[in-house]
């Protein structure tokens, strides 16, 4: 082997040395690749599994009624008191709307009251809404089970969840009547028609949220033209970080407003994932780890077996750099053959479950804590498939460098006398 | 057998550091994975048994007997009355750890400035600390002193939502059997602090015979809480006491009132099993590796030795032995590492940054690693049971070379 003249030649040299070197110790290179295959299969399954039911968790518990994006009074948000007031309220929804053709937005005012029917009364929360824009931002209109949502903004009309509906005994047609206090600590009561009853599958929602026309509302809690809380929604949540910056511009002139994104409205959703997240990853760097030693082992058995050979190469004025760049090179066509096997195999699982859903036994009552179906459908895209294959794929080159390194320490004469 | 046990385990221990790289390469792996096992196993436990603990003594205790209804509607029309003397006998009995019979209703609570939507719970206050109400958790005032304490007892957060102070008067309003609303004012008396903030803001504690006054109710109350002496095995509780109980009431264990908890429970069981199997899986090629690379390096002597009249049978034990040291030492380590990565963990990690995704979950934010003696076994009896039956392939292919062929490969 001279110096080459061609660096094509000698990579391509290098590359069928290295094929065949793997295949010299057949069963070893198949149960180093299959170890990785193995994780990597386990991998992909469980991030896609994982990003999936971020992505419902997000999904559902938004879209159910808060919305990506929130316009309120800066400290409403812990304190949800009546007079921290979005004036003119639905003025600035309607300039929201024009800056942000895309997006849903809806006004919203929230006030607590008692309800009562003929024969109960429960303390719970009314909010009041804008009957046309609201099923942008909330799927709670769309999920009645009887009756028909609001339509008349001014009118005395009720929604209520289906929990609430049986807990005060009430149907579409009944009357409630609702006592509480207006903005200014007044007396406010009065007296709805239940027009719709809806059932989320949020056992909090069908329990405690009741919907009113917004014209309503301020009028009966001497709300003036005010609400509480402008709720934006996008298609795609990753659209939300992009409309805080001119959102915060265009409520800038009005003292005391602010612009909340998903991530502040429920700080628990958020480092709920990230919790599990960061147990996931724990279990994903043990799995990786031990797939990692692995190679390590055979990488290195296969580097002490051949120092005879390696012995009598460097004689033959081989510099040890090449034969390190050699072992690599074996490695990385080993583990190249665990990712895309793994990969495939483990996309084809995926795939599988994206259709089909997945579940476990028990399911049905953990994922309800979440506003989840019982069924997750696992996310089937390039960074889920990719990303646990992926970081095998340089671990395991990583943990070729010790058996590398040891070739450097190869002095000719002795590595040919080893046995 | 031929060869002594005794020669047989010094020959398997020589063996094994032939190659003492590969070995040790390998020892880690069993470590690392054993370590991992039981960590995670200890760490899980550990947030199960926080969300257990929160739930139980949230709901409180560890049966509760209900109206059929309540449950369903939990208004004051489905109240029990107070207990007769069979069921006494039982709750009084040497098996109960404590009980209580308590109110609780939905109300609405009023500041002068705001007002908000509450459990009102009508308590014995003797009775509620024997269930386990945490004392310690008052951070102003007083507990509520007896069950005719005229004060009302808030969370920390709900007073801020009032925008009120000790001291101050706040009205309770709910609905009496007739559908009346009934109120009161009450004296807030004492201010509590939960790990689960939405405690805080839901509950408020006023004393039993006012909230019974106030709602018209007589003597009845909402709900019986009892407590038993372990969480683990409540349906021994709940068989002694439906008997004696009127059959449109139910008795009901914390599994079944809480099936979130409960569920949690038996899927964390499943899945410490199958997290384990899943570790040892990815140890396993390693493992098989090892050995096939031990029996392939020493085919001659293996040869040598079948020549010289060893059965199959012995190079199958000789080549278990390995396996069995090898794994053995790694458990060992690997014991002794989660074990000594765990105790220093005995007062808690702080995960407070994630508090709210906990309470989403119902846990709190300081993680309290629990190591059972059963995970320990289970983490040592999956490796080894699947250890040895991994090792049988390589074990095997051993004891299968002919003596002659075997002698003339190079």
């Amino acid at each position: 082997m001279n110096v080459p003249r061609r660096k094509g030649s000698a990579l391509g040299l290098s590359f069928r040395l290295a094929w065949r070197n793997i295949w010299r110790q057949k069963r070893r290179t198949w149960l180093t690749a299959l170890a990785m295959i193995f994780s990597n299969i386990l991998l992909v399954f469980m991030i896609s599994l994982q990003f999936g039911s971020y992505e419902m968790m997000i999904n559902n518990t938004l879209r159910m009624f808060s919305g990506q994006v929130q316009v309120q009074r800066e400290g409403y948000q812990d304190s949800q008191k009546m007079r921290q007031v979005v004036n003119d309220i639905r003025d600035l929804a309607g300039n929201i709307r024009e800056m942000f053709p895309a997006a849903s937005v809806a006004a919203r005012a929230n006030a607590f009251v008692l309800v009562s029917s003929e024969d109960r009364s429960f303390g719970t929360q009314l909010v009041g809404v804008e009957p046309d824009q609201e099923p942008g931002i909330s799927s709670i209109p769309g999920l009645l089970t009887d009756g028909r949502y609001l339509d008349d903004p001014d009118a005395p009309e009720v929604v209520i969840g289906s929990v609430m509906a049986r807990n005060l005994k009430v149907q579409t047609g009944d009357e409630l009547t609702f006592l509480g206090s207006g903005r200014d600590g007044s007396f406010a009561a009065g007296v709805l028609e239940v027009v719709g009853i809806f059932s989320s599958g949020s056992q909090d929602m069908d329990r405690s949220l009741a919907e009113i026309p917004l014209g309503y509302f301020q009028e009966a809690f001497a709300m003036e033209a005010g609400g509480h809380v402008i709720a934006l929604a996008v298609d795609e949540l990753g659209a939300v970080p992009a409309m805080i910056g001119p959102l915060k511009a265009a409520i800038g002139d009005r003292d005391g407003l602010v612009a909340l994104d998903w991530e502040e409205l429920m700080p628990g959703l958020k480092q709920a994932i990230q919790a599990d997240m960061t147990s996931a990853w724990f279990m994903y760097a043990v799995l990786i780890v031990l797939v990692a030693f692995s190679v390590l082992n055979t990488q290195l058995m296969s580097v002490l077996e051949r120092t005879r050979e390696f012995g009598v190469i460097m004689a033959l004025g081989i510099k040890p750099r090449r034969l390190a760049l050699l072992v690599l090179l074996e490695t990385f066509l080993m583990a190249s053959l665990g990712f895309l096997i793994g990969m495939l195999l483990g996309a084809f699982v995926s795939g599988y479950f994206a259709q089909a859903g997945f579940a476990y036994p028990g399911m049905d009552e953990l994922a309800a804590k979440f506003n989840m179906p019982p069924v997750i459908y696992p996310s089937f895209d390039l960074l889920s498939i990719m990303l646990g294959p992926v970081v095998v794929f340089i671990f395991c080159l990583f943990a070729a460098i010790y058996p590398a390194l040891k070739l450097y320490g190869l002095r000719p004469v002795d590595a040919m006398r080893a046995v | 057998m031929g060869m002594p046990v005794s020669a047989m385990s010094k020959l398997a221990w020589r063996n094994l550091w032939r190659n003492y790289r590969r070995t040790l390469i390998m020892l880690l792996a069993i470590a690392l994975g054993v370590w991992a096992m039981i960590f995670m196993t200890a760490l899980l436990r550990g947030m199960v048994d926080d969300m257990v603990r929160q739930g139980i003594s949230a709901l409180p205790g560890h049966v509760q007997i209900h109206a059929n209804a309540y449950r369903d509607d939990p208004s004051v029309m489905h109240s029990l009355p107070a207990p007769d003397k069979a069921l006494l006998d039982v709750l009084n009995s040497e098996q109960v750890l404590a009980w209580s019979s308590r109110i609780k209703v939905p109300a609405m609570i009023s500041s002068e400035y705001d007002n908000a939507g509450v459990s009102l719970i009508g308590v014995d206050p003797d009775g509620e600390l024997a269930l386990g109400f945490n004392a310690n958790d008052i951070i102003e005032g007083r507990f509520l002193s007896t069950a005719g304490d005229n004060g009302i007892f808030v969370g920390k957060k709900l007073l801020h939502r009032l925008e009120t102070r000790l001291g101050k008067r706040v009205v309770v309003m709910s609905q009496d059997p007739e559908n009346a609303i009934a109120e009161r004012g009450f004296r807030i008396v004492g201010v509590f602090e939960a790990e689960l903030k939405n405690l805080e803001e839901n509950m408020v504690y006023a004393g039993r015979d006012v909230v019974q006054n106030m709602l018209g109710i007589g003597t009845d109350v909402s709900e019986i809480a009892v407590l038993d002496f372990d969480y683990r095995a409540n349906d021994g509780l709940v068989s002694r006491i439906r008997p004696v109980a009127p059959a449109d009431w139910e008795v009901l264990s914390w599994v079944e009132l809480d099936p979130y908890l409960g569920t949690m429970m038996r899927v964390m069981n499943g899945f410490v099993l199958v997290w384990m199997v899943v570790i040892f899986l990815a140890l396993s090629f390693g493992l098989v590796n090892t050995l096939m690379m031990a029996v392939f390096e020493r085919v001659r002597e293996i040869g040598l030795m079948r020549a010289l009249g060893m059965r199959p049978s012995a190079i199958v034990y000789q080549i278990l032995v390995e396996s069995i040291m090898l794994l053995v030492l790694g458990l060992v380590i690997g014991n002794l590492v989660a074990i000594g990565t765990i105790a220093p963990l005995k007062d808690g990690i702080d995960i407070s940054v994630v508090a709210e995704g906990m309470e989403m979950m119902g846990a709190s934010s300081m993680l309290y690693p629990v190591l059972q003696w059963t995970d320990l076994l289970l983490a040592n009896a999956v490796v080894i049971v699947l250890g040895i039956i991994t090792s049988l392939l390589p074990a095997w292919r051993a004891a299968r070379y002919r003596p002659v062929e075997a002698l003339s490969r190079t």
